[in-house]
């Protein structure tokens, strides 16, 4: 499918690349708000899984043990901001904001050696017979695992959160934490395990850029895709599919005004790169005109049990 | 003497000493990226090394990496006014108005901007003539593309980089008339992973050679995936990825210019100035042409090189029109400094148009 010299099954394929960064972060975060915390230290989780997950696949020369090693990482690092919100009830916003501080410093201080570096990188897997169709073949079924292990990770949030009974016990405690634990659920607990796998994701999406999208390691290099994540949390009124539907707008139309520029089309840049974000404020001034913006009642708020 | 007099003693002989020892000159960096970046900033925080290197305790260093510029520029030069820098170095474009307010309300403190064309009495600027070494990549692109499709990777639309565009346009027409240019505007110095996106579009759209002016190596990284792709070094020689896909570079060296202005301020010899040099005098260097490029290509670009520095040629010598055709350059007639400096035209034959 040509369009003016634009091929639409290969700019699907390479938004879905330049999506899936994001994509795994705003995921893994729409859970740990989910569970009543902000975290804003997504992107220094990201930047140390893309620096620990570089050095790890070096290293080894195993793409999947760095992604196993970044995620690790991350909600290692994660864990540091459970502790200090959740045991030492420090602000929420002010620790999200140091933890994206020390993973930006730490980054750096790993990933010296490691500049200028060549890696194994995760090479695609063609599905026999499905990449074989024309044009879908190229969009859907030639990527990368972890452009299908991110859409399993959104499938498998939004059934754990609407069927099972522990996503319901997870929504509980982030909606009202005071009655989750009169009910005898462990608030704290809970909260932390959802903020390693926050921080899991993000790891991972943070692994992608410098293993599969770049790859190479650059101090810096996530530069403010976890920002963009948690907008995109926002934008998706915490809802797993909207997430998806969400990073690939955001991915999408970075892909797709690089693509016209590069074939010539003169399009207005900024207004293509803005309209995300205007979405993001559309959507939002839409939803609290409605009176229901869908946020965790809880989120943000800190708990402790001798409340 | 009793213990308690010791130590006092001892402070105060230390604090005598810390004196004696103090920096005469602290000299301020503002970096638009990490030092880290393999490019821009990673050369002009080479140029800081050299001068804590140079001076070593007569002179502190301090710096700023990943400013964003506009208003949080100010912020952060404020912040180095306050803590006591006699010459704070901005090195952005972007930085141009913030540091021309602060540097309004620090008489005092000098400021050197970078690529900028505002000055004041304590607001001097500096700038490499990049288009120089933009030609002979011109030259070597030119020579090198088998599609004869160049795809260029610009950040914003200022005159720098347009400059750059132009110079390397008209220098690859010259060896190949065939040559057409893609140009990708990335609206950001440093973003690896929207540059590397920006080089997998200009590579499926069939370009072949990229050239790049943006500040990390990512289309580097990129070219190399693709395979059959050349590029060059930008700001930095990026030699890691030498034979293959880079094949030159552009590297800046800044140290010789920040020890000077150093050594100006230290002898109190500062004074507002404008430089804006090139090959010539060492403030570009062109990178080891690596062994991918055909030896024929390698001496005429070399030769173009050494024509440069030495003034013999420079890179828009007419006859060259604008893009709309009307005419710029005469035979033989060469650009002012002025018209280059606020350049915000293309030259004949660019199919593109410069966003507003």
């Amino acid at each position: 499918m040509d369009l003016g010299g634009l091929n639409l099954f290969v700019l699907i394929a390479s938004l879905m690349v330049s999506a899936t960064p994001i994509l795994l972060a705003a995921i893994g975060e729409t859970v740990v708000e989910k569970a009543g915390v902000l975290n804003l230290g997504v992107e220094g989780m990201m930047i140390t899984g893309a620096v620990v997950g570089f050095a790890v696949a070096i290293n080894t020369g195993s793409a999947p043990f760095g992604f196993v090693a970044a995620a690790i990482a991350a909600a290692l690092l994660s864990l540091t901001f459970g502790f200090l919100t959740q045991v030492l009830l420090s602000n929420q916003v002010a620790t999200g904001l140091g933890l994206t501080l020390v993973g930006l410093g730490l980054s750096a201080l790993i990933g010296k050696p490691y500049e200028g570096l060549k890696s194994v990188v995760l090479q695609p897997v063609k599905i026999p017979v499905l990449s074989d169709i024309p044009g879908f073949g190229r969009m859907l079924f030639s990527h990368d695992p972890m452009v299908y292990i991110s859409l399993i990770i959104v499938a498998g949030v939004w059934a754990w959160l609407k069927f099972t009974r522990a996503g319901l016990v997870l929504r509980a405690v982030g909606e009202n934490h005071e009655a989750a634990h009169a009910l005898g659920y462990k608030v704290i607990r809970i909260r932390m395990l959802a903020i390693m796998f926050g921080g899991a994701c993000a790891g991972l999406g943070g692994a992608y850029i410098s293993l599969v999208r770049v790859p190479q390691w650059t101090e810096g290099m996530t530069a403010g895709a976890g920002w963009i994540a948690l907008a995109i949390v926002v934008f998706a009124s915490w809802k797993p599919w909207r997430i998806l539907l969400g990073a690939y707008l955001f991915g999408g139309v970075t892909v797709l005004q690089l693509n016209l520029q590069a074939m010539g089309v003169a399009i207005p840049v900024e207004y293509l790169s803005m309209s995300p974000y205007l979405i993001t404020i559309a959507v939002l001034v839409f939803i609290s005109a409605r009176g229901n913006q869908n946020a965790p009642a809880a989120l943000a708020k800190p708990f402790h049990a001798s409340n | 003497m009793s213990f308690k007099n010791l130590i006092t003693g001892a402070i105060a002989a230390a604090a005598m000493a810390g004196s004696a020892f103090a920096q005469d000159v602290t000299v301020g960096f503002v970096y638009v990226g990490p030092v880290g970046d393999g490019g821009w900033t990673y050369e002009h925080n080479k140029g800081r090394l050299a001068v804590e290197e140079h001076f070593g305790d007569r002179v502190k260093t301090i710096y700023q990496e990943s400013v964003p510029e506009g208003a949080d520029s100010e912020r952060v030069m404020t912040q180095m006014a306050l803590q006591g820098a006699d010459l704070i170095f901005t090195t952005s474009f972007g930085y141009m108005d913030p540091t021309i307010n602060v540097a309004a309300k620090f008489p005092n403190v000098k400021f050197e901007h970078a690529t900028g064309y505002k000055r004041a009495d304590n607001v001097s600027t500096y700038s490499a003539r990049f288009y120089e070494g933009r030609a002979v990549q011109g030259h070597i692109a030119g020579r090198m593309t088998k599609t004869n499709k160049i795809g260029y990777i610009g950040s914003f639309p200022i005159p720098e980089v347009i400059r750059g565009i132009n110079s390397a346009y008209i220098h690859a027409k010259k060896v190949n008339p065939d040559v057409e240019f893609n140009i990708v505007w990335a609206y950001t110095w440093f973003d690896p992973a929207k540059e590397a996106d920006a080089a997998k579009a200009l590579i499926e759209q069939g370009a072949d050679v990229i050239l790049q002016h943006t500040d990390s190596t990512a289309p580097q990284a990129a070219a190399e995936q693709a395979g059959n792709v050349v590029t060059f070094g930008q700001a930095s020689d990026m030699s890691e990825y030498a034979p293959f896909p880079r094949v030159s570079s552009i590297i800046d060296d800044w140290a010789p210019y920040y020890i000077a202005r150093t050594q100006a301020v230290l002898d109190g010899t500062w004074t507002s100035v404008d430089t804006w040099d090139g090959i010539g005098a060492g403030m570009v260097g062109i990178g080891e042409i690596s062994s991918a490029v055909p030896a024929d290509v390698k001496a005429e670009a070399e030769a173009l090189r050494d024509a440069l520095a030495s003034g013999e040629y420079h890179a828009f010598t007419g006859p060259l029109n604008k893009q709309d055709g009307s005419a710029w350059l005469a035979d033989g007639e060469t650009a002012d400094d002025g018209t280059l400096a606020g350049m915000n035209f293309y030259v004949e034959g660019l199919t593109a148009t410069i966003p507003n």
